[in-house]
């Protein structure tokens, strides 16, 4: 009975994404939909008894309705632009890319073009690119896979850098709005550049965004990629963060998540290539009964590689937090560093943190450690910092500022930075 | 400046403060000893606003104002500092940014402008001068790595900075070897003027060679016991307080 039952969630929920158009496929493009469409057949939606999501329950995202519509709305985005980053936009409005509302500064060596033109314009990069590494087994990457409708195509030729950093911008316009953006984000060898996915909700209710973003990084290439997710209170996300990472690579991960009724994100990364430095970082605000769920892997496959990984939150009212994060150092890693913390500040009775960091090594020459705190702000702190004049609110406020720094300064485009203190300012205030 | 009348107060329903009378004039140091567990630093506490005190009697004045309705950033606002015994470390929190943020929240709760930037970085490098700070202590997060004696000339240069009309020092001298403790009393000797006033509290005679009281008072059992001149103090490294003690219990 409840196998069957199952089933019609699933099938039902899949039923939303019948309807699409995707005249612009080419051969590549259709022949991975098939085969993750054939995949998602072999596959379940997790459950609570799935250890990989023991603690995000996905039953409302599951049993919502979703449309899937196109909106041609006359949509001013200023507040969604990022200082110095106006000239490099990519705008998709509900999953649908919006011409007239983006604008990209031409650079030799640099493409930033929708996913739907590059599969024709760039079709050799597409077919060597495209869905190579994301996992066959997570449904919910094989649901974008199937059913994407567009994304951000990135690509930075060999010695190339992107002069200015490029911003793909995600807007929902409507109620139960789902989405599959699609972003794949190359830099080839010794190249050079920095990315900023953000997610917004004009207006509407529930919308659900089914996220994957493809990062290879290519023989000593540096890139930054930043995620900022805030859609609305009652919105859904849930991302996989695939990246490749080949030798002497640098690559910075950061995500930011300040709103979602449920946010979870997959972030996995396959070091594949020796002295390589991956940096990966987040900061999530939950509020209400919010939950953000932050599932990172780190695969060091060979030796010679450092990753250091740093995740901060502040959750306040009901709302719940959770960390997982994994480092794999497996055999031939030898001479790894890997370091991992991930600290919590609870500002209320009833929040909650689920932390579990996660080491599994199997080379005998490494260096690794983790470690997970929670807390409450200091008292003394709070008490010091008054007795100078400080008001409680701005005593509290410079702490958790000072808390969010140390992620924080892993951002290398500078106005972003700033937006994102700013934004930690507000998501503060009550 | 301050009036502290019949002041009571307990911790935890343990009484501490059974009756403090004081009064503080501006232009005075007034210096607290006492043994230990006499209720020396619950006084610093209570007047700088720690809310784990309950006040079960009596009031306290300053500059005309009932002290014990204000939140503790209110009693800083109207100019009472407290150097503490045990400076709190705030990583990430840098000491500039934090004293430009308190400079200008007490500007505005006088209704004054903020603070310009030229004016506040040229009170830093005059301030911290004075306490021998080095500037990249100045800018470093709060107390955080600082050294025992870094830490109070970091509490005397905060209160340079803040320019309090009563400053409250509980056992700033504690810890502190001969340089330090000559550096942090000769701070606070160049800031005393006129129109502000001390209360030092301390455990040890030492101390008042260098920062001269105009008062002195033993504090014992939560009740100062006896009061008089600079001399006292010395009366009291030479005879410990045994004396007192037994003069006190034949009073009651």
């Amino acid at each position: 009975m409840s196998e069957i039952a199952t089933m019609n969630v699933k099938d039902q929920f899949l039923s939303t994404f019948g309807v699409q158009d995707f005249h612009f496929d080419t051969a590549a493009s259709k022949a991975a939909r098939d085969e993750a469409t054939k995949r998602i057949e072999g596959l379940d939606f997790p459950t609570s008894k799935t250890e990989y999501w023991k603690y995000t329950r996905i039953n409302r995202i599951l049993k919502a309705e979703y449309t899937i519509a196109e909106s041609a709305a006359n949509i001013d985005i200023t507040p969604f632009l990022i200082k110095g980053m106006e000239n490099n936009i990519l705008v998709f409005v509900n999953g649908f890319y919006r011409s007239d509302l983006s604008t990209i500064t031409d650079q030799k060596g640099v493409i930033a073009c929708p996913l739907s033109e590059a599969k024709k314009k760039h079709a050799k990069l597409f077919a060597s690119y495209f869905s190579k590494k994301v996992p066959v087994d997570e449904i919910f990457a094989n649901i974008n896979t199937a059913f994407h409708q567009d994304g951000a195509f990135i690509h930075i030729e060999k010695k190339q850098k992107a002069d200015h950093p490029i911003h793909i911008i995600n807007l929902i316009d409507g109620d139960q709005i789902i989405t599959n953006p699609r972003n794949l984000i190359i830099g080839e060898a010794f190249s050079e550049g920095k990315v900023v996915t953000s997610y917004h909700n004009l207006n509407g209710r529930k919308s659900f965004t089914n996220a994957v973003n493809e990062c290879f990084a290519a023989e000593n290439s540096f890139l930054e990629f930043n995620k900022l997710q805030e859609e609305n209170g009652t919105s859904f996300h849930i991302a996989t963060d695939q990246v490749q990472q080949e030798k002497s690579g640098n690559f910075t991960i950061n995500t930011f998540t300040f709103n979602g009724d449920i946010v979870r994100n997959n972030l996995n990364i396959a070091v594949a290539g020796e002295n390589g430095y991956t940096s990966l970082n987040g900061f999530y605000l939950p509020k209400a009964k919010q939950l953000v769920d932050n599932h990172t892997r780190v695969d060091h496959l060979v030796p010679h590689c450092e990753s250091h990984e740093l995740y901060r939150g502040v959750i306040d009212d009901k709302a719940t937090a959770v960390f997982n994060g994994k480092v794999m150092v497996h055999r031939d890693a030898q001479k790894t560093n890997a370091f991992q913390a991930n600290n919590n500040v609870l500002l209320s009775d009833d929040a909650t943190i689920n932390s579990k960091p996660e080491l599994e090594i199997y080379a005998d020459d490494v260096k690794c450690s983790h470690g997970s705190t929670v807390g409450q702000l200091d008292e003394e702190a709070i008490f010091y910092l008054k007795a100078r004049g400080l008001s409680e609110d701005s005593a509290i406020r410079l702490l958790l500022n000072a808390f969010a720094a140390d992620v924080l300064q892993h951002i290398g485009i500078e106005t972003f930075r700033q937006l994102i203190e700013e934004k930690i300012e507000t998501g503060l205030k009550k | 400046m301050i009036k502290i009348e019949n002041l009571h107060a307990s911790i935890d329903g343990q009484p501490i403060l059974k009756g403090i009378n004081l009064e503080v004039k501006p232009g005075e140091v007034h210096a607290i000893m006492g043994p230990n567990g006499s209720g020396k630093s619950t006084l610093a506490s209570v007047l700088a606003g720690r809310e784990e005190y309950e006040i079960t009697e009596g009031s306290v004045t300053f500059e005309g104002k009932d002290l014990l309705e204000l939140g503790a950033e209110d009693r800083a606002r109207e100019g009472i500092f407290l150097a503490f015994q045990y400076p709190v470390e705030i990583p990430g929190v840098s000491n500039i940014n934090f004293l430009k943020t308190a400079i200008n929240e007490i500007r505005k709760y006088k209704g004054e402008e903020p603070m310009p930037a030229k004016d506040f970085l040229k009170r830093v490098k005059e301030k911290s001068a004075l306490v021998e700070l080095d500037n990249s202590l100045a800018s470093r997060s709060v107390n955080e790595g600082f050294s025992g004696g870094e830490k109070k000339r970091n509490e005397i240069f905060q209160m340079a900075m803040l320019d309090p009309k009563l400053s409250i020092l509980d056992e700033t001298d504690s810890g502190l070897d001969i340089d330090a403790l000559r550096i942090v009393a000769n701070g606070v000797n160049k800031l005393k003027s006129a129109d502000n006033a001390s209360i030092v509290i301390t455990h040890y005679q030492r101390l008042l060679d260098y920062i001269v009281p105009d008062f002195v008072h033993v504090l014992y059992n939560g009740k100062i016991i006896k009061s008089g001149p600079k001399e006292l103090a010395l009366e009291l490294e030479e005879k410990g307080y045994d004396w007192l003690k037994k003069e006190e219990a034949l009073e009651v």
